[in-house]
């Protein structure tokens, strides 16, 4: 029996000792009234009013630190118009939603970052249409080549909100300096610079795709960007939409122009080995030797700013910046890839439809933006509210007049492809396998 | 773990304790000098992938993210930092990890309890009370085990958020569970789920105590409610133990069920639901997870080392006996 009563003890104390702790936690909170309904900073929100003590869930894949700063975005407009915002971010979002809309227990609002999830809810009839005034305000506010990707058969069912650029190659600002190197403008000095590197001895480029289940992604983003550049918006759009052969000649083209970088034993893999490093190397360190000087650039979305350790200065003169990722042809103009979530809505009360349009309009996404870490393709976003250099950047990028903007195409094809063979297809052609068996072999995996 | 071994040896030994010459052969030669050495050897490579993770989850974020944990040995760099940031975490959108370790006892405890105490009525039903079909009962329930979860989670899903309704007629209307009450559903589902296992371990427990007993305590006038309180309940501890632990541990880890019917708000949301989330969205603080799941393991180990005796037995409880 000794040996009982410690860890029984153990146990009444831990016991004790939570009760106490959640008994503070239920002391705190719950006082949000809309008394300051009339007050001069609630202004803007007269139109969101008429629905106070009203409650409405939000679902995304948002969590964590980010997920804080969504909550904070919305403070304002909760406190104005007491419509509460229960919010809830999942790891396991795509996976959860179907399952959760099934069962019969949707969300109001989730924010899906695929098109093709969207596509999926609204062909079985589950969304619901977006009210008179959230559809005027995004018309109003959107860019058309995003509020396309929320559009199933004519009707708009997703509204953006977040975006990021993916079109990024990233640097050491330092490193460059010391070296003498400029940042490349065209596709010729990328490779000329890459040449350059590579015979000083040093590897001038890294990467990694290894992401849990979802390894391979990264080297997709390669493959769409350069699609992009070398064939063009046009071309890409018919690749996604299955329109052409996922192994056109034209794709094959573009993942051989990919793999002189990717598949080039001079260039890769700084810091980590070989080529065949690339598909151990997990995406969120893949970068980091850049820091380091082990490795000069590495291609990857503006999100990888946060994945630079404490202390790093991401800027113009920093130790970690990105450039564009230079066009190929010239005629192409200057395509841009990038990916967002849209807003979509399984219910159309009128609390829900406020919320919606309230996420549409530049008063969140100003006060999103000021919060850091966010960009949107809203042209009602003043740069002037964005503070870091690299969303400054992607904001100017996606505000870009004469830039095509296309959605990742990974997430525009059927989950099949885009979230399987299309990743493990990747895996494979960077373990040495040929480009056009691979290629083959995901054209034979699409959905008939 | 290492503890378990010496354990098992002695249970093994109770259990045989009038051995045949086989057992008792096996018994020396489990006992001899290599196979000790062996044993501890075994239990020596098992624990290091958690005695690595232990020393990681000491190490500050810079050095776990660029280096292998062996390396702290050479290079000695410890800090309390990561179980700050987990136990007392910045993350104003879901609060601090005591609630949810307040929501992983209230999920858990619940769903062990009703399962042990539904099932162990059921055993003792389908074990000493003779009524037309009963077979054919236990064997339906045997079966159900085979059934895998994940497809009963729609289904179940629904039961809760649209009720039954048979030809236009409204069997149950829908539960309309808010916040704090989803806990209910999460009770119920983890019970059905337990049920068909509880019931055939139990029943195989209940149906092998002496019939002798019950008779006599029949021949007394004792009813059955009365048998099943006063004769069964104290013979059957150690196999209620051993199941309660089994569940206790399966509860305490789940993700999956816990997700889909107490969501992952903080009202409902147990432990390993905040566990999952706190990497944060793309991954980028998985040094977190590292001493996240040392604080979710105290609790089991806890359980596990406080009822050992009951779970070795346990596992000789399914087990058909001659």
């Amino acid at each position: 029996m000794a040996v009982f009563t410690r860890p029984r003890q153990a146990f009444v104390i831990a016991g004790v000792l939570g009760l106490a702790l959640s008994a503070t936690a239920c002391g705190t909170g719950d006082d949000k009234k809309s008394d300051k309904a009339g007050s001069a900073e609630c202004a803007p929100y007269e139109k969101y009013q008429g629905n106070d003590g009203k409650k409405v869930s939000i679902y995304a894949s948002i969590r964590d630190a980010e997920a804080d700063l969504l909550e904070r975005s919305w403070s304002q407009f909760t406190e104005c118009t007491g419509i509460e915002i229960a919010y809830e971010g999942s790891g396991e979002f795509e996976a959860q939603l179907p399952v959760r809309v099934d069962g019969g227990n949707a969300p109001d609002i989730a924010f899906v970052p695929q098109p093709g999830l969207v596509k999926r809810f609204a062909d079985a009839g589950k969304l619901k249409q977006l009210g008179a005034d959230t559809k005027a305000l995004a018309e109003q506010n959107m860019p058309a080549d995003w509020l396309k990707y929320g559009t199933v058969n004519g009707t708009l069912y997703g509204v953006p909100l977040g975006a990021n650029v993916k079109s990024f190659v990233w640097y050491s600002p330092k490193t460059f300096k010391e070296k003498g190197w400029e940042v490349p403008t065209t596709w010729e000095q990328l490779i000329a610079l890459s040449d350059k590197i590579a015979a000083s001895g040093m590897k001038p480029w890294c990467a990694g795709v290894e992401s849990g289940d979802a390894t391979g992604w990264p080297a997709t983003d390669w493959i769409e960007d350069v699609l992009l550049r070398t064939a063009g918006a046009e071309v890409y759009d018919q690749w996604t939409t299955h329109a052409i052969p996922f192994n056109d000649p034209r794709v094959v083209d573009a993942v051989d122009r990919a793999g002189t970088i990717l598949k080039n034993d001079k260039y890769m893999n700084g810091g980590f080995g070989g080529v065949k490093s690339i598909t151990t190397t997990a995406f969120q360190e893949a970068g980091l030797p850049v820091t380091t000087g082990k490795c000069a650039m590495h291609r990857q979305a503006s999100f990888y700013a946060n994945q630079f350790p404490e202390g790093t200065k991401v800027a113009a003169d920093g130790d970690a910046f990105a450039f564009y990722f230079p066009a190929i042809d010239a005629a192409k103009g200057k395509p841009v890839l990038g990916a967002g979530e849209f807003v979509v809505a399984y219910a159309d009360r009128p609390e829900v439809q406020a919320v919606q349009t309230y996420l549409a309009s530049a008063e969140y996404v100003n006060s999103r933006a000021k919060l850091g870490n966010w960009v949107t393709a809203n042209n009602k976003l003043d740069i002037a509210n964005v503070a870091s250099p690299i969303d400054k950047l992607s904001v100017q990028i996606l505000q870009d007049k004469t830039g095509v903007f296309r959605f990742d195409g990974s997430d525009l094809m059927p989950a099949a492809v885009g979230a399987g063979t299309f990743w493990k297809g990747m895996v494979e052609w960077l373990n040495g396998k040929a480009t056009a068996p691979v290629l083959q072999g995901i054209e034979s995996s699409w959905p008939k | 773990m290492t503890t378990a071994t010496p354990t098992v040896a002695a249970g093994a030994q109770k259990v045989d304790g009038t051995t045949s010459t086989t057992a008792g052969r096996v018994r020396r030669r489990l006992n001899s000098r290599t196979a000790t050495l062996v044993s501890i050897v075994i239990a020596v490579v098992w624990t290091i992938p958690t005695f690595g993770l232990l020393i990681s989850s000491l190490r500050p974020e810079d050095e776990i993210k660029t280096t292998g944990w062996w390396t702290a040995f050479t290079n000695p760099q410890f800090t309390l930092e990561n179980y700050q940031q987990v136990l007392f975490g910045r993350s104003s959108s879901s609060g601090q990890l005591a609630s949810y370790f307040i929501n992983s006892l209230a999920i858990t405890i619940p769903s062990v309890l009703f399962p042990l105490a539904f099932a162990a009525l059921a055993a003792y039903a389908l074990a000493w009370i003779k009524f037309r079909g009963r077979d054919w009962l236990y064997i339906a329930i045997f079966a159900l085990q085979i059934v895998p979860l994940q497809m009963a989670l729609v289904p179940l899903l629904r039961f809760f958020s649209t009720g039954v309704t048979l030809g236009g007629v409204t069997l149950m209307p829908a539960w309309d569970l808010v916040d704090e009450q989803k806990f209910a559903q999460v009770w119920f589902a983890h019970t059905c789920f337990a049920l068909p296992f509880a019931v055939f371990l139990l029943h195989n427990f209940i149906s092998q105590l002496p019939g002798d007993l019950m008779e006599a305590a029949r021949v007394d006038g004792a009813t059955h409610p009365k048998i099943f309180r006063t004769i069964v309940l104290p013979l059957i501890t150690p196999a209620l133990a051993a199941f309660g632990i089994f569940q206790f541990l399966w509860v305490w880890n789940d993700l999956l069920v816990a997700l889909i019917f107490a969501g992952g708000g903080n009202e409902t949301a147990p432990l390993t639901v905040r566990l999952a989330e706190m990497a944060g969205t793309r991954g980028s603080e998985w040094q977190r997870l590292t001493a996240g799941a040392f604080v979710s393991i105290v609790v089991p180990l806890v359980v596990f080392l406080s009822l050992q005796r009951f779970f070795v037995r346990g596992l000789l409880a399914g087990s058909v006996k001659g």
